[in-house]
């Protein structure tokens, strides 16, 4: 049949397909000991896993993507993943992977005695690995110490109208901080408090462009999570935004994680425990401080710049990340309801 | 085999081999082997393609078999009519942004001399290498609310002065339009310069003022051309994902990805995701209405084109000001303040992350557009000269199949070649072909597999227009004096049409290189490109880190447009079928 010009034609085809998927696998690793991550975390990942590799000769390789499509490739790939670990920022994430069958529990008692029970899995399915606040920030010169909103529900109040930023609804920071509105409010009074932001709020597709917004004065007050202000911080000591806790006298300020879970098909599971181990431990500093996040596990100290511009002395939302991130799907839908964009 | 001895023939017009007539009789009875053969292999290699294509969309749409009510009727009820309306103003808006400049620039730049005409000529398809990604956060950073324009401007006039709302509607049908009207240009000016210049000329002798030749004359065989172009502007709108967001404008594509990502149900994501297919054959059919009965690039006879007429004074000050202030604006701008922000961050401590690898990224991007740019080429001439060998409708059909991977998002192909090649290892597992590791996922074949089936369409398209150059009488001719289909195409059909074979290339490389959905899902461990430099920090808010990778990927798909754009200019009759050429869907969708 290659006498065809046609099957001729696909033969070359083949062969010259054939001959790149060599170049390309060839520059792939070699056969050392190497933990390979999905991960939808794309911060300064890279001083922490070469550390990593410094400290223990075990070589880190990662892919970063969006966090649904790597789950979806996990989960298609099955048996035949190359993933050790995935890797993810929000417990929407972690949550929905978990339910997907993508992990396979952990029994690590390193990390259980590391990382406060709140910020992990039942199940040890997933840890949480660095701590981040989502909440109030405003511009001191437009908003006074007394009429500062307190709460998250108070930017729901006629008052506001016109004078917020919030976050687009296909945010997945968004979602979760609605999740425990839910969990905390109820459907309805969650429901009540999104229209609020809707009718209220100018709502803007990225946390820097709130900051910015409010700096500029499109807006007087948002919600972002705090290291976008630590960052904008760093390249600008005098920013003029400034960052509240929310509902201190109330459930807390939403704090969520990135973290991550050994795959179930993972090709060598102890290696990439101890990965996970490292960077709950030694490893915290080197993974948290790249983004200005607060550290998950609570004997390591925050980075300076965060102690001090923000403090470390603030109450947290103790719901259990487990909690909200399986509310996700349903904040989702209750924004849709509200009208939230 | 047979053709060693067919194909061996010194020349197939010399006089008839009179040393042995069982020779002849040998050769004759092996040559209606090869065409029973080639009449199997034909059709068979154009339908191959078209399932390879089809599968991997295939694999999702079966979710419509069993459709997920609840999620119908809860978007029905809360967001799916504004996103309907939403797309369907985003479409109109960019469809007459494109058609307004693309035919506007054809016309000025054909029908007119100016101070620069010919320079634009060219210079005007340059957008054609800026991703809409990048002029949409180039935009929204420069003279977004937060940007240094709008901060001057609330410095001057205080700060509740009226600005325009960047980030709106409006602002996504402005960039949109910038970076998509070079394919209504493109276009316009072929049909232009092939028949409706010759019209416009005629219609001038016989006493019509310019208007009125321009309107009874030129526009109506311009339409064949304007509805390919425009068809390929909206399945482009249609199927982003990125630049949208960036403007806050709600399309049922943003409506597919919020739906998947926040609620994790793929089968009622892809559900709405057919939606999205709706508004693709919509579009098809519209073209089709549109172009009526005329044949597009049909062009009888080789016609002279329109006599450029000077312009002089105030006009072609007016002339040479807005091509100068549409370049400026879709490409020489937001290219500078790439190159500023570039600058910037490589001076500054807070550079642009992992420049060490910087040749890395730029290897793989463009190792990965030139394979998917030759592999479509080669299977769009195979697919197309199978509709002139075998079964001409049958064949057709394959070749419009193979074409609808245009249509759909980048990352619901992604997704759809993912389960198409697990569900194919798992097949051969079950017969014991077990591929040894990833097969499936994670490969380079699995990557160029996807990204041939996004962009298989412009180069079919090149290619049809390519072998249209070659007529059916002298493929006729051709196989009466004994060659074998194989034979015609490697020696007439291909040397004919490799004007067209190289736009293909061209079109496909340029697509290619700014691709980012599946290069993202499906990519290999370390195999990343500029778009994922980009993306990686892009994603989170770093655009001006971000200015590199993003320069990066438009002075690469300069090249490209550039040797497209000095072909085009070069002015053959070659030239202008290459031209012809660029109409990357509209011909091969439908």
């Amino acid at each position: 049949m290659p006498t065809t010009g046609a099957g001729r034609l696909l033969g070359s085809l083949a062969l010259l397909v054939a001959l790149a998927a060599i170049t390309a696998s060839c520059s792939g690793g070699g056969e050392e000991d190497v933990v390979r991550i999905y991960t939808g975390r794309h911060y300064d990942l890279e001083t922490a896993f070469v550390q990593f590799g410094e400290e223990t000769g075990i070589s880190v390789e990662f892919l970063p993507g969006s966090d649904a499509e790597l789950r979806e490739r996990i989960a298609a790939e099955g048996e035949e993943t190359q993933a050790d670990i995935y890797l993810t920022v929000d417990a929407g994430n972690l949550a929905i992977a978990t339910e997907q069958g993508i992990f396979a529990p952990i029994d690590s008692p390193e990390l259980e005695a590391a990382i406060p029970e709140s910020l992990r899995d039942p199940d040890g399915n997933w840890f949480g690995l660095t701590v981040r606040a989502r909440t109030l920030v405003y511009h001191p010169d437009r908003v006074s110490a007394g009429a500062m909103p307190t709460t998250y529900a108070d930017l729901a109040e006629p008052e506001w109208a016109g004078r917020v930023c919030l976050r687009d609804s296909s945010n997945v920071y968004t979602q979760s901080l609605v999740a425990s509105l839910i969990a905390h409010h109820g459907e309805e009074e969650a429901l009540r408090i999104v229209s609020g932001w809707a009718d209220n709020a100018e709502i803007l597709n990225n946390d820097i462009l709130i900051l910015e917004s409010i700096a500029d004065g499109l807006c007087d007050v948002g919600i972002t999570n705090h290291y976008y202000l630590a960052r904008l911080l760093e390249d600008d000591p005098d920013f003029p935004v400034k960052l509240a806790w929310a509902d201190q006298d109330g459930f807390g300020v939403h704090v969520n994680i990135s973290g991550g879970g050994v795959t179930r098909y993972a090709d060598d599971p102890e290696l990439a425990v101890q990965l996970l181990e490292w960077l709950a431990t030694d490893g915290q500093s080197a993974f948290v401080n790249g983004n200005h996040e607060y550290p998950a596990n609570p004997s390591v100290e925050p980075e300076p710049l965060i102690a001090s511009e923000f403090g470390t002395d603030f109450a947290r939302d103790e719901l259990p990340a487990s909690v909200f991130g399986g509310l996700n799907a349903d904040a989702v839908r209750l924004m849709d309801e509200a009208g939230y964009r | 085999m047979t053709s060693v001895i067919v194909d061996d023939r010194p020349d197939c017009d010399g006089p008839p081999d009179p040393a042995g007539s069982s020779e002849q009789n040998r050769r004759r009875v092996e040559l209606d082997l090869g065409d029973r053969l080639a009449v199997l292999a034909w059709p068979g290699a154009a339908w191959l393609a078209a399932l390879l294509v089809v599968a991997p969309v295939a694999f999702l749409a079966t979710s419509i078999l069993s459709p997920r009510g609840d999620v119908w009727r809860q978007q029905w009820e809360t967001r799916l009519p504004g996103e309907l309306v939403q797309t369907v103003v985003l479409l109109a808006g960019v469809s007459i942004g494109t058609l307004v400049l693309g035919v506007g620039f054809a016309w000025l730049t054909s029908a007119y001399r100016f101070p620069g005409s010919r320079l634009f000529g060219w210079l005007l398809i340059s957008p054609l290498a800026m991703p809409s990604y990048v002029l949409g956060f180039v935009t929204l950073s420069v003279i977004g609310f937060t940007g240094p324009l709008q901060g001057w401007w609330r410095a001057q006039f205080g700060a509740d002065a009226w600005f325009p709302d960047v980030r709106s509607m409006g602002g996504a049908i402005a960039v949109f339009s910038l970076v998509l009207y070079p394919y209504v240009f493109l276009l316009a000016r072929a049909a232009l310069r092939d028949q409706a210049g010759a019209a416009f000329e005629a219609a001038r002798t016989l006493g019509a003022g310019p208007l009125e030749a321009a309107r009874r004359v030129v526009l109506p065989q311009l339409r064949p051309a304007i509805a390919a172009g425009v068809a390929v502007v909206m399945m482009e709108t249609l199927t982003d994902f990125a630049t949208v967001q960036y403007f806050d404008v709600d399309t049922v594509s943003v409506g597919v990805f919020r739906i998947w990502r926040g609620t994790f149900d793929r089968d009622a994501a892809s559900e709405i995701a057919t939606l999205v297919l709706a508004f693709a054959l919509a579009v098809i059919g519209i073209e089709r209405l549109l172009r009526g009965r005329a044949r597009f690039g049909e062009a009888a006879g080789r016609a002279s084109g329109i006599v450029p007429r000077p312009l002089s004074g105030m006009r072609a000050g007016v002339a040479t000001g807005l091509c100068t202030v549409v370049f400026a604006l879709s490409f020489l701008l937001p290219s500078i303040q790439l190159v500023v922000w570039a600058v910037e961050r490589a001076r500054s401590d807070n550079g642009t992350p992992v420049t060490e690898r910087f040749g890395d990224f730029l290897y793989h991007s463009l190792l990965l557009a030139t394979i998917c740019a030759v592999i479509c080429a080669v299977v769009a001439m195979v697919v197309t000269n199978a509709s002139r060998f075998g079964h001409r409708r049958s064949t057709g059909l394959a070749a419009r199949l193979t074409a609808v991977g245009y249509a759909v998002p980048g990352p619901v192909v992604a997704i759809g070649v993912l389960l198409a090649l697990v569900a194919l290892d798992d097949a051969l597992e079950r017969i014991g072909l077990g591929l040894p590791g990833v097969a499936a996922t994670g490969s380079f074949l699995g990557l160029v597999y996807a990204y041939s089936v996004r962009f298989m369409a412009p180069a079919l398209n090149a290619a049809e227009a390519g072998l249209d150059q070659v007529s059916v009488d002298m493929t006729a001719s051709a196989r009466t004096l004994g060659h074998r289909p194989s034979s015609i195409m490697a020696r007439i059909h291909f040397p004919l049409s490799r004007t067209s074979l190289a736009t293909a290339l061209v079109l496909v490389t340029i697509d290619a290189l700014k691709e980012l959905p599946i290069v993202l899902l499906l990519r290999p461990f370390g195999f990343d490109t500029l778009s994922v430099w980009t993306f990686n920090l892009a994603s989170e808010s770093r655009f001006e880190q971000a200015a590199l990778p993003a320069l990066t990927i438009v002075v690469f798909a300069l090249i490209p447009v550039a040797v497209l754009s000095l072909s085009l200019n070069a002015r053959s009759d070659a030239a202008a079928a290459a031209e012809r050429a660029t109409a990357p869907a509209g011909e091969g969708l439908l």
